[in-house]
């Protein structure tokens, strides 16, 4: 583990804006759309990086076969995941899409634990039987990616109704795609939790393609924010996802809505995927090559440096690089020297095992 | 045993549910203010509230789902659905989630929700509504599915269904809400998910069916064939579909070397397709003719009254095919 670096934080007990305000800002950054301390920055800086660096080496490994099947990678989006969870509380709930690793990260499964389900392996978060697209933690609230578009939508809606029901005050996080917002259970899933006041929060990671198809050619409303409020009473906002803290910003409102008052809410968090839909899309046909170099000037990580030029240092960062290859090489070791699930796990986790139930082999 | 309806012994399974465990709440289109499209929900918004019992928009992936996702976080969601006809719209929550949510979590979550509901001929409902289709259920690994035949086994599966783990597709018949019958007045005696009932022990041939072809087409056709041929019928009530004790079914082909099945819904690709093949791959040296098979017609079911009769299974059909796997006559 590599020494964390000195920041200003770490040396004085002047409040935090002050501190930072002392290094000169690009004119040209936007303001941060909220003050937070240093350390919470620069953790959220750190779950960005880590993300990041984990998706480059997926990438790798999945050309060396070592992951197979379909793999989705975040590059780019990693602002929306970080924002959000960054605005939860631990008893919370987060449900996912199938591009699902960087969400995973961040919200108590390993780089271990992750890598390993990639490569298939008996360690992984689960058991090896999911994969890439379904990623699950129950202890940590991690509901799973799901592989269905919008499929998961009604569950984390069934989710908020348990909250409601039970008056726990958990809150639920509900990724989606833009194109899942086009899908039948979405609107049912909206109108039932307006209308029995669930505590769901849906935030649609508008990357703006569904795989190669581009919003405004598959949505009728292209501001896709605009579609709840009218529809379904329930406030719907939009916000940069290539901002961290405006992610954390809307959510964090949104979180405490839904907690005080059980009111949903729509976020539409605009962002970019770098990458093509999956490993197997080079996203050559649909976009361009400037397109993609726009959005990468727009880059998180690289704003929130520019936002916060004095928490940033060059050692900081050097450090935490350092740090984050290091977890990642760690999780490829890991996986790599990690069994596959024993043979006997076919017969497993189909049904409940019971004395007399024949199970699924009987059959 | 205390005499009642189909309806009623649903009914006061679910009551009793609900009283023993607080996390056990009913969903559905009318099921409510409007006492149940069937009346099997009569009186339990009065006593349960309108929390416990919840008329749900029309609406079925949506509802199915969110009972779905409230299972996996610990709640015992019985979700009525009006029609398993209308459940088609909820197939991709049952098959995608409710059946995967354990498996592709590697054992993490489980999912033990109740989706039950009619099915099948309902009388003069037309093709949209008279559909057997627990063959879709039965397909697929991850979900169980049972189909009571009486009032007593009605009350027995519901208790056990909503208290087990597993997601339980609990198919009715449309046809037997009427029927009256004896009912256990033990409120622990369940009829365990995975276990046949030889309702009627014969010696000639095995009658394998389930639902509402006990009692409306198999029994009937067994006590005909006694009377008017001397032959001894065994007939099998499946009762669970999946897990299938395939034991009892197999046991009893053994003892018998004939079987007839009989099943209300379509031929291809169909749960008595699947059982005759099971036989003919375990039993087949204890087989003394060919495996009989009578389903409904290979055709959407048509209104018109006559049609409808000729389509569907009947007992007359059944005592010709055992008759032939007996070569009488």
């Amino acid at each position: 583990m590599a020494k964390k670096a000195k920041t200003p934080a770490d040396t004085s007990d002047a409040p935090k804006a002050a501190a930072t305000e002392s290094v000169a800002r690009n004119p040209h950054v936007p303001e941060p759309k909220v003050i937070l301390p240093d350390d919470k920055l620069i953790e959220m800086y750190r779950q960005m990086l880590l993300i990041r660096r984990f998706e480059e080496r997926c990438a790798q490994q999945y050309q060396l076969q070592k992951i197979k099947g379909f793999c989705h990678l975040y590059i780019g989006q990693e602002a929306v995941a970080v924002g959000s969870v960054a605005a939860l509380e631990p008893k919370d709930y987060i449900f996912q899409t199938y591009r699902d690793h960087g969400h995973a990260l961040i919200r108590g499964i390993s780089a271990r634990e992750t890598m390993a389900e990639l490569f298939g392996k008996a360690t992984g978060c689960s058991k090896g039987k999911g994969g890439s697209m379904h990623l699950f933690k129950a202890s940590a609230g991690m509901m799973g990616g799901n592989g269905i578009v919008g499929g998961h939508v009604p569950l984390a809606t069934g989710v908020g109704w348990k909250a409601m029901y039970n008056k726990t005050g958990e809150v639920v996080l509900c990724y989606m795609g833009e194109a899942a917002v086009n899908q039948g259970v979405f609107h049912e899933s909206l109108n039932m939790a307006s209308l029995w006041n669930l505590p769901v929060i849906y935030i649609c990671e508008n990357n703006l393609f569904g795989m190669g198809t581009a919003v405004h050619r598959a949505s009728a409303e292209k501001d896709l924010y605009m579609r709840t409020a009218g529809a379904y009473r329930i406030r719907g906002v939009r916000c940069d996802g290539m901002d961290v803290l405006d992610v954390y910003k809307t959510t964090k409102e949104a979180v405490e809505r839904a907690r005080t008052k059980g009111r949903p809410t729509f976020i539409e968090a605009v962002c970019y995927r770098y990458r093509g839909h999956s490993m197997s899309d080079p996203a050559t046909t649909y976009r361009t090559k400037d397109e993609v170099s726009i959005w990468q000037a727009k880059d998180p990580m690289v704003r929130l440096q520019e936002q916060f030029p004095g928490v940033f240092t060059e050692e900081l960062l050097g450090d935490m690089e350092k740090e984050i290859r290091e977890i990642v090489q760690d999780s490829i070791r890991f996986a790599e020297e990690s069994p596959f699930p024993d043979e006997s796990e076919l017969w497993t986790d189909v049904h409940v095992d019971y004395p007399g139930y024949p199970g699924p082999k009987a059959n | 045993m205390v005499e009642m309806s189909f309806r009623e012994a649903l009914n006061k399974a679910l009551a009793e549910e609900m009283e023993r465990d607080s996390q056990v709440f009913l969903m559905g289109e009318e099921v409510g203010q409007y006492h149940g499209a069937y009346k099997v929900s009569q009186g339990l918004l009065e006593r349960f509230g309108d929390l416990r019992v919840v008329d749900a928009p029309i609406t079925e992936a949506g509802f199915v789902g969110l009972g779905i996702g409230a299972a996996h976080v610990g709640m015992r969601p019985v979700i009525e659905v009006m029609t398993f006809n209308f459940a088609i719209l909820a197939l991709d929550q049952i098959v995608n989630n409710a059946a995967k949510l354990r498996s592709m979590s590697g054992g993490q979550f489980e999912v033990p929700i109740v989706i039950r509901g009619p099915a099948g001929a309902g009388g003069a409902l037309a093709c949209q509504h008279s559909q057997s289709l627990e063959q879709q259920y039965v397909h697929i690994p991850g979900i169980k599915v049972v189909m009571p035949s009486t009032p007593d086994t009605a009350y027995r599966l519901l208790k056990s269904a909503i208290r087990d783990p597993d997601p339980v597709i609990f198919i009715e018949s449309e046809k037997l809400y009427n029927m009256r019958g004896p009912v256990t007045e033990d409120p622990e005696n369940l009829w365990p998910i995975g276990k046949a009932d030889v309702t009627r022990p014969g010696s000639d041939v095995t009658i394998v069916t389930w639902s509402r072809m006990l009692t409306a087409v198999a029994l009937p056709a067994a006590e005909t064939l006694a009377s008017e041929d001397g032959i001894d019928c065994e007939v099998i009530d499946a009762l669970s579909l999946s897990p299938l004790d395939l034991h009892t079914i197999l046991e009893s082909v053994k003892k018998t070397n004939r079987c007839v099945i009989v099943e209300e819904g379509w031929p291809k690709v169909s749960v008595g397709s699947w059982i005759a093949a099971e036989i003919g791959l375990k039993a087949f040296d204890h087989l003394d003719a060919p495996i009989e098979r009578i389903n409904q017609k290979d055709v959407p079911l048509p209104y018109a009254f006559n049609l409808e009769e000729i389509a569907l299974p009947r007992p007359a059909d059944v005592v010709e095919a055992v008759r032939r796997v007996c070569y009488a006559k």
